[in-house]
């Protein structure tokens, strides 16, 4: 594989999507909107973008950002079809997730005595998920710091091997088996990469138009007859309809 | 201390499908009926509507309308030499809460057992003698007949406007339908739904090597229709959402659409929500139940005295209520002694999936929740089981129900986790590849079972059920010889690749297969043997009666609720004709 440096990478990237957040926040000087004009799943030119639409993180930290950007766009990388998380803005779903409710434990039992358990029963962690990326990614750090070769920094080849040593679950986060976490983080980039648009990630639905899947929209009565025929509508977001449309039935009263 | 309320005729505690179905009954009849749910009160009306619905982060990863998990878990363990840790968060199944219960997320998917089902252990001796059986299972007969249940399946598919092809009408093989099926008195109330492509390639494969398929009996109905309770239903549009979600076109058949208005407008009975009963109370001699206590959404203690007690919740949630309250004799595996949390038993799910080329287009996410085609000739005793060392079976269908991307992006086995092959096969493969599920039964073992959790509690301080349970040899010998057959089926189809994923132990709580937990309340002949009788009510308290699928000593080939829609209309008639007349034993010990 070609050896990506990081400005390369922050141009290549940065052309089809939003920057990276390194560059509001300064970590990255110099990097300039690309000249060649990319183009998106959708078929149209990427307009240039401006400081409103960059993610404004509020949960990661700016060394965290760096790695997750990173991470991301190796787990599912911008290719000949179309954007990877990045251009996505998957990094931005996982801030919003890890910063809400999910972040703090919802949905999650925490109740101890805790013990590690069998692979057969789950998840058996004290941390939260925002309490497991925090401690995650402060032992990544001091890994790579160690190491003399910060995350953002290696090839994409280098990446990889290094995500790989996270899956194996070879290696130890401050006591997390890591498989735990890389887990985790690749659960997340895939909901980032196809969830609704309304929840951060999948921008414009990009994600829904490299596969086809229509999403939100929901009545293919017709359509369903036409078998082996290729459905082209584009398509919809929750936030499409963001004032809903009530589906009353003539003979049971809303409450009940 | 708690506040002690006006005695009541009937408590029902869980206003899903069944409570609902046993509140109108005998709130219909005369009798003062409170209903005790947990959970939240929803309509289609407001809380299933767009834009909100069609979110599968929240309702499909999120899980946003499954029971509280953090204030109600279970405990898992594969085998009782294990510690058992919670399950911290849902996976495996999906137990729902709120008003109208798990149904409401439901696929719809509306199959009646067969009558060999409900003999099983009996019919198994017969064919194949007395030494066939492993020597783990424990699998046993119902104690009630499928031909005294069939006027209360016919009643339930009516009640729910179920749309299919009869395969068998008193005896009369049907050409379209299934013709394994036992014989049923009459047609579906509604025709089939529409088939999708993935269906149609499926039909001509398996008709072309003999097999018999039909199409899926399901409850997202084919055309609008009117049931005898006076409700209308919708056309079902395939949008895609049905199981982990509510429908917002009136066309899924669930409590809100088919008979709740009905309960809620009868005076006699009164619902009360965010009400988590602790407790059946009983008095000294431990024979007869005096109500109920709960605790409010607000924190308030109330006992409420009633004459009946009927529990109607989830499998899991039956089983502890009985050993929460003292009812029946906890099962102890190592002697085989006991009843309650006896015979837990689950579903054998497996795969296959069929890799077609990029020009045969799919369209995966056209679809009900039991829009497929299937076949029965691998399901239950369909076929000779001789030399294959093992009983049940699965059906075996082309009844894939969504295309939601987070969860449904399939790639043949080989491809990395993540990275450019990873998402290179997302995309070339997400378009163009059927799915067969494989729904096979789950026999009764003497080693699985459910009971207290000795250390992990809930929000209220009471212990969490602990499930103990992995695959019987039987089972997974079934599943990989169920897998080769559909493999088959792939194959003469036409795909490019077909990867069958048979079930492996040992059983995972980190992948979801099914929500059919059946067992742990079984219903039999014996007190030694069962919880319930054969009309669900308690041996040792004859006051109270347990109605789940907690009741199925065994679970067959199927997806579970007719049989439990059936099985409370049985129990009903049982309740008004016999019980409720004289409140005694209906069965002699």
């Amino acid at each position: 594989m070609k050896r990506v440096t990081r400005r390369s990478f922050v141009t290549s990237v940065g052309a089809a999507s939003v920057l990276p957040a390194s560059a509001v926040l300064g970590a990255v000087q110099g990097s300039e909107p690309a000249k060649e004009n990319a183009v998106n799943a959708a078929g149209t030119s990427a307009p240039d973008r401006t400081v409103a639409d960059r993610p404004t993180y509020l949960f990661f930290n700016a060394a965290e950002v760096l790695f997750i950007e990173a991470a991301c766009e190796r787990l599912i990388p911008a290719d000949e079809n179309g954007a990877g998380a990045l251009g996505a803005a998957v990094p931005n779903y996982f801030d919003k997730q890890l910063g809400g409710a999910w972040g703090a434990g919802e949905r999650l039992y925490r109740s101890g005595p805790w013990a590690p358990g069998t692979p057969q029963q789950g998840y058996q962690l004290p941390f939260t998920p925002a309490e497991l990326f925090r401690n995650c990614l402060r032992a990544i750090d001091r890994q790579l710091a160690a190491a003399n070769t910060p995350f953002h920094e290696m090839s994409a080849d280098q990446q990889d091997a290094y995500l790989k040593s996270l899956e194996s679950g070879e290696n130890e986060l401050d006591g997390v088996p890591s498989a735990i976490f890389f887990d985790m983080l690749l659960a997340m980039s895939i909901e980032g990469f196809f969830a609704d648009p309304a929840y951060g990630g999948n921008k414009d639905m990009v994600a829904w138009r490299m596969i086809g899947f229509p999403g939100a929209y929901a009545d293919y009565y017709e359509a369903i007859d036409k078998h082996g025929e290729k459905f082209m509508r584009d398509p919809m977001s929750l936030a499409e309809d963001g004032r809903g449309h009530i589906h009353m039935h003539p003979d049971i009263p809303a409450s009940l | 201390m708690a506040q002690r309320l006006k005695e009541v005729d009937v408590v029902v505690i869980g206003v899903g499908m069944v409570g609902t179905m046993v509140s109108k009954e005998l709130a219909a009849a005369g009798y003062k009926v409170v209903g005790l749910e947990r959970g939240q009160t929803r309509a289609t009306v407001p809380e299933f509507q767009s834009p909100g619905i069609h979110d599968e982060l929240r309702f499909d990863v999120r899980k946003a309308l499954m029971q509280d998990n953090t204030r109600e878990p279970v405990s898992f363990r594969n085998q009782a030499s294990q510690v058992a840790l919670p399950v911290r968060r849902w996976e495996s199944f999906l137990p729902g809460t709120g008003l109208g219960g798990s149904m409401v997320h439901w696929n719809g998917q509306t199959y009646r057992f067969q009558a060999n089902d409900f003999q099983l252990a009996t019919r198994t001796r017969e064919r194949y003698g007395k030494t066939f059986l492993d020597s783990d299972l424990t699998i046993q007969d119902w104690g009630v007949t499928y031909d005294e249940l069939e006027p209360h399946y016919d009643r339930f598919e009516y009640l729910l406007g179920t749309s299919g092809k009869a395969g068998n009408i008193k005896g009369q093989i049907q050409p379209g339908g299934d013709p394994h099926e036992s014989p049923r008195s009459r047609e579906y109330p509604t025709r089939p739904q529409k088939e999708h492509y993935q269906g149609a390639l499926f039909r001509k494969a398996a008709s072309g090597m003999g097999y018999h398929p039909f199409p899926q009996p399901s409850s997202n109905l084919s055309e609008p229709y009117t049931n005898p309770e006076g409700l209308k239903l919708n056309t079902c549009v395939f949008c895609g959402f049905c199981e982990r979600y509510a429908c917002e076109h009136y066309a899924k058949a669930v409590p809100q659409t088919v008979l709740l208005p009905v309960l809620l407008a009868n005076p006699n009975f009164e619902l009360r929500t965010g009400c988590q009963v602790q407790r059946i109370n009983l008095d000294s001699t431990k024979k007869h139940a005096t109500g109920v206590t709960y605790i409010d959404a607000v924190g308030r203690e109330f006992e409420q005295p009633a004459a009946l007690v009927i529990t109607c919740g989830f499998a899991i949630n039956n089983i502890r209520m009985l050993l929460l309250s003292g009812i029946g004799k906890p099962y102890d595996p190592a002697s085989g002694q006991g009843v309650v949390g006896r015979n837990y038993a689950y579903q054998t799910m497996s795969t296959v999936a069929s890799f077609f080329d990029e020009d045969v287009i799919i369209n995966p996410f056209m679809a009900s929740g039991a829009s497929g085609t299937l076949i029965n000739d691998f399901a239950g005793d369909n076929f000779d089981h001789s030399g294959l060392g093992f009983i049940g079976g699965a059906f075996i269908g082309a009844v894939n129900t969504n295309g939601r991307p987070i969860q449904y992006h399939p790639v043949p086995p080989g491809t990395p986790r993540w990275g450019k092959a990873w998402k290179k096969a997302v995309l070339k493969h997400y378009n163009h590849t059927v799915m067969f599920s494989l729904h096979g039964s789950s026999q009764a073992a003497r080693q699985n079972y459910a009971d207290l959790d000795p250390t992990y509690r809930d929000a209220w301080g009471q212990p969490l059920l602990r499930i103990t349970f992995d695959f019987p040899q039987n089972d997974l010998r079934m599943a990989e010889y169920v897998t080769s057959k559909a493999v088959e089926i792939g194959k003469a189809m036409g795909a490019k690749q077909v990867a069958g994923g048979p079930r492996k132990g040992p059983y995972t709580i980190t992948q979801y297969q099914t929500t059919h937990n059946t067992g742990g309340t079984v219903m039999g002949e014996s007190p030694r043997t069962s919880v319930v009788n054969r009309y669900l009510q308690a041996w040792d308290v004859p006051n109270v009666f347990v109605i789940g699928a907690s009741n199925y000593p065994q679970n067959a080939s199927w997806n579970p609720t007719c049989t439990l829609g059936a099985l409370t209309y049985w129990a009903i008639d049982a309740l008004k004709n016999k019980y409720l007349r004289n409140p005694a034993r209906l069965v002699s010990a």
